[in-house]
Order: structure tokens, then C-alpha cells, then sequence
């Protein structure tokens, strides 16, 4: 199962800025380790994150093989307007997954 | 969250209140083993939205009221509500099984649990649920002191894990207690050698990349002694979990943990 935490302010004044914190379980396999048997373990990483605020990317980010397991990103947005922050995250063997969040602004 | 911080301040207050007085007036010098991290990592842990242990209590609270075994049967059935059930549990384990005749630490009992009433398979050792179970048990416990139980059945377990602590093992020929009591504070390497408290467990470590038990971390030091590693549930691992937790009561639980 896979599992993730978004924390986001639930209210804003417009025009602030505000800080979103995310984390999310993931191995981040690199796929240049060895099992214990010596056999290539396979590479399984997240590729991409994406934010939307009401639909419009206001943050990506790509990510690498040096990245640790379980990859917490935080970053900061403009609260313009109420509505939904959708968080997508994307990676090896169609790994998808996405969270809402709603923020009010006033 | 501030309220929860002072409140978990008051608390840890409170304890250290308790010892000071526990130790006849003398100041209580144990320290947790998140006083010597960096002040990055202890960020990490304060910070339950970047404490990556906070994704296994997630997994812990949903296998909680999820339904298993040929009983089928959620904890919460028997249990109820952790939020409740399940404050201090953490904080006074390894407890006496009568049933299996032994002590059993707070991940043998889930997993007791899982196989005797929900009648399930056995959560193997380090395992996701067990450790998601075992996270979010131990979360309920938070800001509160350890308290081994005063059961005299435990006694001469206790006694075994106080002399383990004490024995030369391994091709180093090192005691547990000639780095954790007498060189603590200093360093073996890069790395910081606190003062073997387990008031953490389970607890994320960076290293690991995952969470792991308290009996992954003492297999870590005596394979790092060269010494020979007991399996998982070996009673000696037991042994020295009680004398740990006997060695750090009324200090305050802080699991679960994040350490470098």
C-alpha cells in the first residue's frame, strides 16, 4: 500500500505565501545495488512530482537514483485562490499516485 | 500542534521531575538518544509531517480497524480505540507472556495478537505490518515514562540482560557498556555513541532507509563486535531489551524515532 502525507494550510490570506510539505513511501531501488545473492536488484524510482493548484503546475520536480527512500519534498506557492492542490507523483513500473488537498483562501 | 508540544513538554517536565527524585536528589545525567543527533535530524523527528516514521503509524492505524485472520477480526474489536487501549503500552514492554512462558517485546505481542486471535499468519520479524503495528502503538505511549512492569517473573530475565550488557563479546572483545556507559558522547568513526536508551523504538533509521526494531538495532552492534548474532525472538535480545528499558525508566518515550 502505498502511503503519503501532504501537509498543507488549510486556510490563507491571498497572496501569501505558503509552505507545502510532502512525504510519500517509496523504496527509491537505485538499480545499481546487489541482493544478497549478488543479482542486480531493479530499478524502482519515482521520476516525477507534480503540483496543481486548480489545475495549473505551480510545482514539479524530477528526481534521480541519489534521491533516499521515502522522499520528502518542500516547497512554497502564492495562495490565490480556494480550491484543491493536487500532488501527483510518478515513477518505474507505472507507479502513480496522487493526494488532494483543499486550502480556503480569503 | 503547539498545544500538543507544550503539552508533551509538560509532560517531559514531569519526568524529569520524577527522576531527579528517583535518583535521591542527585541530577539525572541519562540522556535520549535524539539529545545527541544533529539539529537537522531532530528537526526531522519533532516534525510529524517529515518524520518518515509517520508513514508506518498511517499503515498501523489502518491495519488496526482492518479486519484478518480466519477469526476475522480487527484489533479494534477487541481493543478498541489505540488512542486509548493502547496509551503506555509501549512504555512498559517487554512484558511476561504466561501463555509462552517468556517475556515478548512489544513486536512478538502484535504478533502473539495476530496469530492467537485474529488467528493469522505470523507477522514475520521487520516486517511492514508488524512494524506499521508496533509505530503506531508505540506512538500512543509519546511523552510518557518508561515504566517496567514490577512483575517478579521478569526478574531473572532482567538479571540475564544485565550481565549480556556487561559481557565481552565478539572478535573485538567489547562490552555494551564499555562504549554506551563509559564512552558515550564520544565517537566510534563519524558517528556519535549515545547512551544505548531504547526510548525510541521502533525508529526510522536514515541509514536503514526504514524503519527496524529495537532487536534489528542490537543484531547491528553485535554484529559490528563480530560477535555472534541470536535470530530474531532470541531470548537473549529479550534479556537485553528488558535490562534497557529498566536502565531508562521514567525517561520519556519519544517514538517513534528518527536516528542518523
Amino acid at each position: 500500500m502505498a502511503r503519503a502525507i501532504v501537509s498543507v494550510p488549510p486556510a490563507a490570506k491571498r497572496g501569501d505565501v505558503i509552505e507545502i510539505r510532502t512525504l510519500i513511501a517509496h523504496p527509491m531501488e537505485t538499480g545499481f545495488r546487489a541482493d544478497a545473492e549478488g543479482r542486480r536488484v531493479p530499478r524502482d524510482l519515482i521520476r516525477r512530482f507534480t503540483c496543481r493548484y486548480n489545475g495549473e503546475v505551480v510545482f514539479a520536480a524530477e528526481l534521480f537514483p541519489a534521491a533516499a527512500a521515502n522522499p520528502s519534498l518542500v516547497f512554497h506557492t502564492i495562495a490565490v485562490e480556494s480550491g484543491t492542490l493536487a500532488f501527483t507523483w510518478e515513477g518505474d513500473n507505472g507507479f502513480a499516485q496522487t493526494e488532494t488537498a483543499a486550502i480556503r483562501v480569503t | 500542534m503547539s498545544a500538543r508540544r507544550a503539552a508533551l513538554a509538560a509532560t517531559a517536565f514531569a519526568v524529569a521531575g520524577a527522576c531527579a527524585s528517583f535518583a535521591s536528589g542527585q541530577a539525572d545525567t541519562r540522556r535520549s538518544g535524539a539529545e545527541f543527533m544533529s539539529p537537522a535530524t531532530q528537526a526531522i523527528e519533532r516534525d510529524d509531517t517529515q518524520n518518515p516514521a509517520m508513514l508506518w503509524v498511517a499503515d498501523g492505524e489502518a491495519l488496526w480497524i482492518r479486519k484478518a485472520g480466519r477469526a476475522g477480526r480487527a484489533c479494534v474489536d477487541c481493543h478498541g480505540d489505540a488512542r486509548i487501549s493502547m496509551r503506555g503500552v509501549a512504555a512498559r514492554y517487554p512484558a511476561f507472556d504466561a501463555v509462552a512462558g517468556r517475556p515478548v517485546d512489544l513486536g512478538q505481542r502484535v504478533d502473539l495478537c495476530a496469530q492467537r486471535h485474529q488467528q493469522a499468519e505470523s507477522l514475520p520479524p521487520e516486517s511492514g505490518p508488524r512494524l506499521a503495528l508496533e509505530s503506531y502503538v508505540a506512538l500512543q505511549s509519546r511523552g510518557m515514562p518508561i515504566a517496567p512492569p514490577a512483575d517478579p517473573r521478569l526478574d531473572a530475565w532482567r538479571d540475564r540482560g544485565d550481565a549480556l550488557y556487561r559481557q565481552r563479546i565478539g572478535l573485538l572483545d567489547l562490552a555494551c557498556e564499555q562504549c554506551h556507559d563509559a564512552l558515550s558522547g564520544r565517537r566510534l568513526g563519524g558517528s556519535v555513541i549515545p547512551q544505548a536508551h531504547p526510548t525510541g523504538y521502533p525508529i526510522y533509521r536514515l541509514e536503514w532507509q526504514t524503519m527496524g526494531s529495537l532487536q534489528r538495532r542490537l543484531r547491528s552492534c553485535m554484529s559490528g563486535v563480530r560477535a555472534e548474532v541470536p535470530p530474531y525472538g532470541a531470548p537473549e535480545l529479550v534479556e537485553l531489551e528488558l535490562h534497557l528499558m529498566s536502565r531508562a525508566a521514567g525517561m520519556a518515550v519519544d517514538a517513534p524515532g528518527v536516528r542518523p
